[in-house]
């Protein structure tokens, strides 16, 4: 029975790797850029906006999906982040980018078992028709785009990784959305304003 | 356990329905990976953090390097893999070397990477990168690379290119023919 198993693994990746496109994107947000909103749905299918956040000061927007280790290994973090600032005015708002079709493991299903398995506190939305993601220039999973409202306008503030460790949580000595925004709650500068990381391609 | 064979088989099943071609290859790839578990110890995989990386990307012996930066898991740069290894194989008498810089996690070296590189038979150097602190690192391979893969240097002496996309083997080759003159 195992060793079926193992056959039927290896034959669904094999299939599964035969055929897949890839788009380039290139231009999109930058620090100081102002968002626009968008409405896209949630694991339960409902539409969710940036304006629905009446009470934010600001929003964690993460890029992220079921399928990439790198974003994978992030799940607990994203989690931690929004429990730490929903609270403080900054909730977190993932994203999901990829193509369902190019990749069935993000699949909206896929999303509503992922998101209960991991007990997401924080919307998981789909970008269907992938119209948001290429606004905001993003490239890979996770990305993460923190904005701060200004004169009740979303404005980016910070664009890249989540910290400095993606292999071990507890050997992170940078943190860097943590630190963008709370330097955002004190009106504080932000040091690290854009940095980078390795991530899944969006397709 | 029986409920994932039955959702596994399913799956296959639909992905395959018409193409019997691929089923055969399928079968084909399993022997393949089956006798090859056995024996990984001749697989040899250079690990660097990046600062043991830095030289392959800075040599000036006038070769040209096209370092490509893929993973096991990243199926685009899997697809464009054997463009590597094609050019690998026929531009080796121009001087052209090939180095696929591997960001498959560590703990992955052993049961993904190494035998990757057995049941592919892969010809071109294949090297590790360790390197958690991806910030430090990414914009010295190029300010302009968002982090995302499959990624791609070539490189002689002090000319170099940097790619954030993937290939097809025409367009490498054309990348690469100008590097030669």
């Amino acid at each position: 029975m195992k060793t079926a198993i193992k056959l039927i693994l290896v034959m669904i990746l094999i299939v599964c790797m035969s055929s897949f496109t890839y788009n380039v994107v290139n231009e999109g947000y930058k620090i100081g850029d102002v968002v626009d909103d968008f409405s896209l749905k949630n694991i339960n299918g409902e539409k969710v906006s940036l304006a629905d956040y009446k009470d934010a000061k600001g929003y964690i927007v993460i890029f992220t999906c079921n399928t990439c280790p790198y974003a994978v290994a992030y799940e607990d973090r994203i989690n931690q982040l929004n429990e730490i600032y929903v609270g403080k005015g900054y909730p977190v708002i993932a994203i999901m980018p990829n193509n369902p079709q190019i990749k069935p493991g993000d699949s909206f299903k896929a999303m509503q078992e992922r998101a209960k398995k991991k007990g997401f506190t924080f919307p998981y939305l789909m970008d269907e028709g992938q119209t948001v993601y290429p606004k905001f220039g993003a490239t890979k999973t996770p990305h993460v785009f923190v904005l701060q409202k200004e004169k009740n306008v979303p404005v980016v503030k910070y664009i890249g990784a989540i910290d400095d460790n993606y292999k071990d949580a507890n050997a992170v000595k940078t943190r860097y959305v943590e630190d963008a925004v709370n330097a955002l709650l004190k009106g504080a500068k932000i040091t690290n304003t854009e940095t980078k990381a390795i991530g899944c391609t969006i397709r | 356990m029986r409920k994932y064979a039955v959702i596994g088989l399913v799956a296959v099943l639909t992905a395959c329905i018409g193409k019997n071609s691929k089923v055969q290859f399928a079968s084909n790839e399993l022997t393949v990976l089956e006798q090859s578990k056995t024996n990984l110890d001749s697989i040899k995989l250079d690990v660097f953090d990046f600062n043991g990386l830095k030289p392959l990307l800075n040599k000036k012996d006038d070769a040209i390097y096209v370092i490509n930066f893929w993973a096991t898991w990243c199926r685009p740069c899997v697809k464009e893999l054997l463009y590597f290894e094609k050019l690998n194989r026929e531009y080796a008498g121009k001087n052209v070397k090939v180095i696929l810089v591997s960001l498959d996690f560590p703990h992955l070296y052993d049961s993904k990477l190494k035998p990757f590189i057995k049941d592919r038979k892969i010809k071109s150097k294949v090297v590790a990168l360790d390197d958690a602190d991806m910030n430090s690192w990414i914009p010295q391979v190029n300010e302009a690379w968002s982090g995302a893969i499959p990624a791609t240097v070539i490189y002689r002496n002090d000319k170099r290119k940097f790619f954030e996309k993937s290939f097809t083997y025409e367009e490498l080759e054309n990348e690469v023919a100008l590097f030669l003159k």
